[in-house]
Formats: C-alpha cells, sequence, structure tokens
C-alpha cells in the first residue's frame, strides 16, 4: 500500500464525499433525495457560518440576514422584475456581500457578547423589514415563483430547476463549488491567519497583521456564500418568506456547525444532514420532537464536544482539514 | 559635530492607568546598531514603556520618532511592518499550531510587503526554516508549539520577531524561565541578532545585560534614573541603592 501525503489524503477525502453525493441522486428514494437536496444547499449556508464563527472567531446570531439578503435578492427580482435566474442569483449574491460588508465594519468594532448582540440586532433589524414591505414580500406567508421563472439558461439550452434530479444536481454543484473554495482557502495562508485571530488577536497585531481588515473580509466571504445559499434556496424551491430571516435561521447554523465540528471542512454537511434527520424521524414519532431533538443535542455535546468530524479529527484523523 | 539622528526616539512620553503614572515623561534615544539594555524592579515601567513604543498601549501624553517620522499616531499593526518587532514577556505563541506554521504566520505577512519576493510556498519555507535555524529549533518544525518546552517556547517567540526581519528588535525578559545553559545559548543569538538589527533588551539577569548591553537604561517608578555603559552603571551610586541591592 502506498502512503498518502496528508494533502493528498485531504483531496481524496473530499473528492471522495462528491463522488458519493453524486452516486446519491441515483440511489436515494424521491422523499430522501429531497431532503438531501435541501441539506446539500443549506450546508453552503452552514459552510459559510463555519468560516466566520469555525475559523475566525466571530461568533455571530445574526447570519439568518445574509441567507435572506441572497434569497430575497434572487427572489424579488425574479418575482417582481421578472428577470432570469442568473442575475437573480448574482443579485443575491451581491445583496450578501454588501450587506456583510456594511454590518461587519459596524459589528466587528466590537468582541465577544456585544458582537453576539449587534448582529442579533441588525438581523432582528432585517428581519422586521421583510415584514415592514409585505407589499413586496407578503411577509411570512412569502411568494411562490413561478416553475417557469426557474429555469437555468446555458448558451447550449435550459435547465427546469423544479425537476428533481436538475434541483439535486445543482445543489451538489453549488455545494461543491464552495466546498472546494474553503478548502483552498482554509489551507492557503490566509486560512492559516483566520485561525491565528481567533487563536491570538493581540499575538497576530504585533506580527503586523491588520486584525479588522482580516475579519471584515472573512465576514464578506461568509456572507457571500450565506447568500449563495440564499439565492440557490430561492430558485430551486421556488420559495421565499420572512421565516428564513427569523431568529432561528440565524441559531440553526450555529448548531449545524457545532454538531458538525467548528473550523472542520466537512463538519457543516455532516451537522445539517445530522440535524435533519433527527427531526425528521423525531417528528414522525412524536410532536414533543424537540425534547428529542434536545437530547440528541446533549448527547452530541457530551461525547462530540467538538463536534463529529472535529472529534473525530483529535482522536484519529488529525490531517483533516 | 555631525548628529546622526537615532533609529528610535521618545520625548516627553507617559502613560497614567487610573492615577498611576506608570511611564512618566520619558526622554529616549536608541542610535540604530545599538543593543540596549532596560533594566528596573518590577513595576517600574519597562513593559509599559515599550509598549508605547510598538503600539500596543496608546500614550496619554508624548511622542514616539522612528526613522525620523513621528509614530505616536501609527496603529501596532503598522509599526510593526515599519520595522519594529516585539517578544512578548508573557509567552504568547500560537499554542495549537506547529512551531514552523508560528513562524510562517510572521513570514507570510512579511512576504506579503517583499514584492520582490512574493509569498511563494517556497520562500515561506525558506525564511520560516531559516528563522527557526537561528534559534536552533530546527527540528521541532513540526511539533505543535503548545507541546514544546517552555524554553523552546520563549526562543519560538524569539524566532516570531526575528522572521518578521525588524531593524529594531524588542525583547522582554526573554531569558525569564530559561535554564543555564539555554541562557548560555541566548547570549550567542542576541549577540548575533546585535549585528543586523538595533536590540532593545528588557531583562532582569545581569549577567546577561553586563555580556550583552552596549548601554544601559535603569527605569524607576516610571522615569529614567540613569543611563549610561554597563560600567557606568555598576558604580552608579542611585542605582546600587535602587536596584543592585547594594
Ligand atoms: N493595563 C494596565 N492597567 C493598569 N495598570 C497597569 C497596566 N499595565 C501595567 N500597569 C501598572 O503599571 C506599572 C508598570 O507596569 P509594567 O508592567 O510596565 O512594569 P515592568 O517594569 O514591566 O515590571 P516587571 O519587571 O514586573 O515586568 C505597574 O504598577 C503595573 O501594575
Ligand atoms: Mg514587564
Amino acid at each position: 500500500m502506498t502512503r498518502l501525503t496528508p494533502s493528498a489524503k485531504t483531496i481524496a477525502l473530499h473528492v471522495g464525499v462528491v463522488l458519493l453525493l453524486l452516486a446519491l441522486n441515483f440511489l436515494l428514494p424521491e422523499y430522501h433525495r429531497g431532503v438531501f437536496a435541501r441539506v446539500l444547499v443549506l450546508a453552503v449556508f452552514a459552510m459559510g457560518y463555519n468560516l466566520a464563527f469555525g475559523y475566525t472567531g466571530l461568533l455571530s446570531l445574526g447570519h439568518a440576514m445574509f441567507f435572506a439578503a441572497g434569497l430575497y435578492g434572487a427572489g424579488l427580482t425574479i418575482y417582481h422584475l421578472e428577470w432570469s435566474v442568473w442575475p437573480a442569483f448574482g443579485t443575491g449574491l451581491a445583496a450578501g456581500a454588501a450587506l456583510a460588508l456594511v454590518v461587519g465594519f459596524l459589528a466587528l468594532r466590537t468582541t465577544g457578547v456585544a458582537f453576539m448582540i449587534v448582529t442579533l440586532m441588525f438581523a432582528q433589524v432585517f428581519y422586521l423589514m421583510t415584514l415592514y414591505f409585505t407589499t413586496y414580500t407578503r411577509g411570512e406567508e412569502g411568494l411562490v415563483l413561478p416553475q417557469a421563472s426557474r429555469v437555468l439558461e446555458f448558451p447550449g439550452g435550459a435547465l427546469d430547476l423544479s425537476d428533481p434530479s436538475t434541483r439535486y444536481l445543482v445543489a451538489l454543484s453549488l455545494f461543491t463549488l464552495v466546498l472546494g473554495a474553503i478548502l483552498f482557502l482554509v489551507r492557503a495562508p490566509y486560512g492559516r491567519s483566520l485561525i491565528a485571530i481567533r487563536e491570538n488577536e493581540e499575538r497576530m497585531r504585533m506580527l503586523g497583521y491588520d486584525v479588522f481588515a482580516n475579519k471584515l473580509m472573512s465576514m464578506v466571504l461568509s456572507g457571500i456564500f450565506c447568500a449563495a445559499s440564499g439565492a440557490a434556496y430561492a430558485v430551486l424551491f421556488g420559495y421565499v418568506g420572512s421565516g428564513f430571516a427569523a431568529i432561528q435561521y440565524s441559531i440553526l447554523p450555529l448548531l449545524w456547525v457545532l454538531v458538525g465540528g467548528a473550523a472542520t471542512t466537512l463538519g457543516p454537511l455532516i451537522g445539517t444532514l445530522f440535524m435533519f434527520y433527527v427531526i425528521d424521524t423525531a417528528s414522525s414519532y412524536t410532536t414533543a420532537h424537540l425534547l428529542v431533538v434536545g437530547l440528541v443535542l446533549i448527547g452530541v455535546i457530551l461525547f462530540f464536544p467538538k463536534g463529529i468530524t472535529g472529534t473525530v479529527r483529535e482522536r484519529w484523523l488529525p490531517w483533516l482539514p | 559635530m555631525a548628529a546622526v539622528s537615532p533609529l528610535l526616539e521618545t520625548r516627553g512620553l507617559a502613560r497614567a492607568f487610573g492615577g498611576l503614572r506608570a511611564v512618566d515623561g520619558v526622554d529616549f534615544a536608541l542610535p540604530e546598531g545599538e543593543t540596549h539594555a532596560i533594566i528596573g524592579p518590577n513595576g517600574a515601567g519597562k513593559t509599559t514603556f515599550v509598549s508605547l513604543i510598538c503600539g500596543r498601549v496608546a500614550p496619554t501624553e508624548g511622542r514616539v520618532v522612528f526613522d525620523g517620522q513621528d509614530i505616536s499616531q501609527m496603529p501596532a499593526h503598522k509599526r510593526v511592518r515599519a520595522g519594529i518587532a516585539y517578544t512578548f514577556q508573557i509567552t504568547s505563541v500560537f499554542a495549537n499550531l506547529t512551531a514552523f506554521d508560528n513562524v510562517a504566520l510572521a513570514v507570510q505577512r512579511q512576504l506579503i510587503d517583499d514584492h520582490a519576493r512574493g509569498l511563494s510556498a517556497r520562500a515561506l519555507t525558506e525564511h520560516g526554516m531559516d528563522a527557526l535555524e537561528k534559534v536552533g529549533l530546527a527540528e521541532h518544525a513540526q511539533k505543535v508549539a503548545g507541546n514544546l518546552s517552555y524554553g523552546h517556547q520563549r526562543l519560538l517567540e524569539v524566532a516570531m520577531g526575528l522572521a518578521l526581519r525588524p531593524r529594531l528588535l524588542i525583547l522582554d525578559e526573554p531569558t525569564q524561565g530559561l535554564s543555564d545553559s539555554e541562557i548560555e545559548n541566548f547570549i550567542a543569538l542576541v549577540r548575533q541578532i546585535g549585528e543586523e538589527a538595533t536590540v532593545l533588551l528588557i531583562e532582569h539577569n545581569m549577567d546577561v545585560v553586563m555580556a550583552l548591553a552596549e548601554r544601559i537604561t535603569v527605569m524607576e517608578q516610571g522615569r529614567i534614573l540613569a543611563q549610561g555603559a554597563p560600567a557606568e552603571i555598576r558604580a552608579n551610586q542611585a542605582v546600587q541603592q535602587a536596584y543592585l541591592g547594594g
């Protein structure tokens, strides 16, 4: 058996995961394929959150606003302006990036609990705005995007995004792209400096790093990934509503990342998938499913204190990125 | 007489913490190339004084001039890039990263500014290993910093400072907690560093000070009590009473 370098192992593992997910498109029963497509899109949200929280140490409680910025940026332009999917998706990304830049610029002046509260307040303002402009957003009830508008046009043809297989494959493509980007980022010198800022900000400043600028950059990248997830959600599932801007969508990515493993590349996927199926299974047996979810969470924290992937890395596979 | 302007100068530099004047109007000049020691009893204000120089602490009064430029308003990270490196009194390495990654963080920042070389993986490895080699930690490059012995962590701290290729290296009690043989090596290391950079050394161990310093400043209660060559300081009455214990 040949011995692989950590770097080769890492790449092989990530390619393997993507190929497995690709195979699942053809193997999974219809219901589960739908769940997986949703999980893949939301895992992108979790990966974006992980960049800020896991790698840079920015515990934000307001990331729903970046997801929702992407969701509304894409959804509203399609619904009201009848834009096609590409420019609508781009609008979603731009909205997320701009919002993250402004919020980051103001919120990053604080740290710790103050940062949590400031991000929470910004997200709350965003949520209330989606309710206030109910003429355009229809608030909690939301907008259903017409099926005819959810078509991804290519020079050589077009993809109907409401088709389950297409939807799964597009979700997987986005997931793969973002996974690759995160993997590249965290292994590059820039990733090392983000981790180091998380570990010891003062030391980094005394090594000549502009800590604020680095954090802001991390926040903007995180915002873009989360917005990509939101925009993809709008066009793939055809629904845009205020619920996605509410506080629980700021808490969820934190849970997914904690369960899957903060500051690991695959943790967000595993955490999102795990939580989806725990909730799904629990709610099919009992109406008190949140109780079960709570118990499972306590179990995970007890037995996997660094999240599933984080604990695997610590005990068995130290080379995991 | 042609007065060569010093590399570093402070004028009326002061810092108060509440009512306590930790640094109290210090005028200080450090010529380029000198290895200069600051000594003084605990709480004299030595760490606070150098923290004002490197920008970790903001002054309440006074100015800092580096290489002819007033840097009093400059944020700390820019002072580092201008050539002032500070190694912490309390060891402050990245405990979860390897020794190499610790210096690589310093090197990569320095390479980003060095447009001629640029940030390549090769230059990163080369410069990083070079800094580790200088302090004698090359064989520990892949060890997690938190698992290194205390003495080695102090040396890693110095290596990070060196990797920045500073013009002025500030060492805050670098030999604290080192064994006698480690101190021997350390003296040789600082001599070597002193050939390329200006060194400002805070030190309690008088053997180290006497072996290395070209000039010495004695601080007490935030002020400069005496300044001069090692022999003058040793002979100074006031210093003996205040510090050398007599
Ligand atoms: N951040 C701070 N807040 C309040 N007081 C401080 C602070 N930093 C230092 N001081 C006080 O200022 C005085 C000078 O402290 P400083 O650390 O500069 O002394 P030092 O000469 O480096 O002492 P040592 O030899 O013990 O390292 C001390 O009385 C200290 O308690
Ligand atoms: Mg001190």
